[in-house]
């Protein structure tokens, strides 16, 4: 399988204080990857740098075999795209915050209603365009934030929480919709639910203050542990 | 109304209406430089916008006046007694309305936005384009609120225009004139006129920007 992004000693600062360490790891094409760890272990962070948001402070980033990190970012953000734990949208209509990345890409009128219609149908809330963002619930914001990226037909998905405010009923959506996705794009879900991660990934990767301290099969990972923390980890202690 | 007075209503709102597009021209993108960018000195640029909100429309003629007159060093361009200098100076006078009130609006606006915007594809002007679009209710009342103080100003109208009948001659002038000369009636009907063109601005954009 071949590998759609490699990290190559990628670090983070705030400040002076370090939020991520010498962090290697590459993530595979077609996979769901689970970024694992309790609160404040780095994940955002680390997903930030990924959808190439933030520069890391030291370290690659290698995008399909090409350093990334140019002049033109641009281009590397119409084919990643993160979904945010706070989901974020613009004063507008649910059909606008999913039209805004398509108009960029250029679609034209027809092709983004189209677009919109396929992804609100994935999501079950065909019947949303027009309602305003502001008055649907939580877990409708998170399906939108999802619908939003979805539609953008992004190569590599980075999910950063998505259950993490969401009732059960909620929370199984998304995750059927997690597992639907999977099957045509690349994914990376951080979460701290373990179960979540079992469910969902075919690998998974432990973060803990700012280091990966173990990557491996989903399976690997909480039978045989490699790593004396991870063991401690799947058994939720760090929880 | 007469014809006379149709032209002068016309007048006054094409000038008035271009030095609002001009002072758009440079206040937008010092709006999002202020409202967006952190940098060493933004907080007094702020500070001295806002002081400079109510700077006296006689203050802003004179000078200009000084600069644009024969002797004055801009005196060569020859746009004295011109409608272009009634546009530079009332550009000049709503710079600071303009860009108060659109920096605050931008400001207020979720800075998180612009990864937003990014991570959906845009570039870094773009982005700050998505944030200018959410603020655009402040925007849109700063440019009226702009365009409000231009028409209705007399003092550089009068200074660097010079209020000659044809040319130069807007309402806030000719209202100034008709009661010196005792033109009571023509005073008081451009003073309604313009009393409707500022609150009908106003009334309109208010029910426009409802959601
Ligand atoms: N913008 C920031 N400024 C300073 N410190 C930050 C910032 N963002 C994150 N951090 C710090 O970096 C560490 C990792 O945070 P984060 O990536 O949000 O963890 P997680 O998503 O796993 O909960 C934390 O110690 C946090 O306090
Ligand atoms: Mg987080």
């Amino acid at each position: 399988m071949n590998v759609i992004m490699e990290l190559k000693k990628v670090t983070r600062e705030y400040e002076g204080k370090s939020a991520l360490c010498g962090i290697n790891l590459k993530i595979k094409h077609g996979e769901v990857f689970s970024l694992i760890g309790p609160n404040g272990a780095g994940k955002t962070t680390l997903l930030r740098i990924m959808a190439f948001l933030d520069k890391p402070t030291n370290g690659k980033i290698i995008y399909k075999g090409k350093e990334a990190w140019g002049p033109n970012l641009t281009k590397y953000r119409k084919k990643v795209t993160m979904v945010f734990q706070r989901p974020l949208f613009f004063n507008s209509t649910v059909f606008d915050n999913i039209a805004y990345g398509l108009k960029l890409r250029g679609y034209s009128s027809e092709e983004i209603e189209q677009k919109v219609d396929n992804v609100l149908r994935l999501v079950k809330m065909e019947d949303f365009q027009e309602r305003s963002i502001k008055k649907i619930s939580g877990g409708e914001q998170q399906r939108v934030a999802m619908a939003r990226a979805i539609a953008l037909n992004p190569e590599l998905l980075l999910l950063d929480e998505p259950t993490a405010n969401l009732d059960p009923a909620n929370t199984k959506l998304i995750e059927k919709i997690i597992k639907k996705i999977s099957k045509i794009t690349t994914v990376v879900v951080a979460t701290h639910n373990l179960f979540q991660a079992k469910r969902l990934s075919d690998r998974i990767g432990c973060l803990l203050s700012g280091r990966l301290i173990d990557v491996g099969n989903t399976r690997d990972i909480f039978s045989r542990p490699r790593d004396e923390r991870t063991k401690k980890f799947v058994r939720g202690e760090f929880f | 109304m007469s014809e006379q007075l149709f032209d002068l209503v016309v007048r006054s709102l094409w000038i008035s209406g271009t030095a609002l597009l001009l002072a758009l021209t440079w206040s937008l993108p010092l709006s999002l430089l202020l409202g967006l960018k952190k940098f060493r000195g933004r907080k007094i640029l702020i500070s001295a916008f806002n002081s400079l909100l109510g700077i006296p429309t006689v203050a802003l003629g004179l000078t200009l006046y000084l600069l644009f007159s024969h002797a004055g060093p801009l005196g060569f361009l020859g746009i004295l007694y011109t409608p272009v200098a009634i546009i530079i100076g009332q550009a000049l006078l709503i710079t600071p309305i303009i860009v108060s009130l659109l920096t605050s609006a931008i400001e207020s606006v979720d800075p998180n936005l612009k990864d937003l915007a990014k991570t959906l594809g845009a570039s870094e002007r773009q982005a700050s384009l998505a944030i200018l679009g959410e603020a655009k209710k402040g925007g849109i009342l700063a440019g009226v609120a702009a365009f409000n103080r231009a028409i209705s100003e007399l003092g550089i109208a009068l200074m660097v225009g010079g209020n000659l009948a044809g040319a130069t001659r807007v309402m806030s002038t000719e209202i100034a004139r008709g009661v010196t000369t005792g033109e009571m009636a023509l005073s008081i009907q451009l003073t309604i006129i313009l009393l409707l063109i500022v609150f009908g601005l106003t009334v309109l954009v208010n029910l426009a920007g409802k959601d």
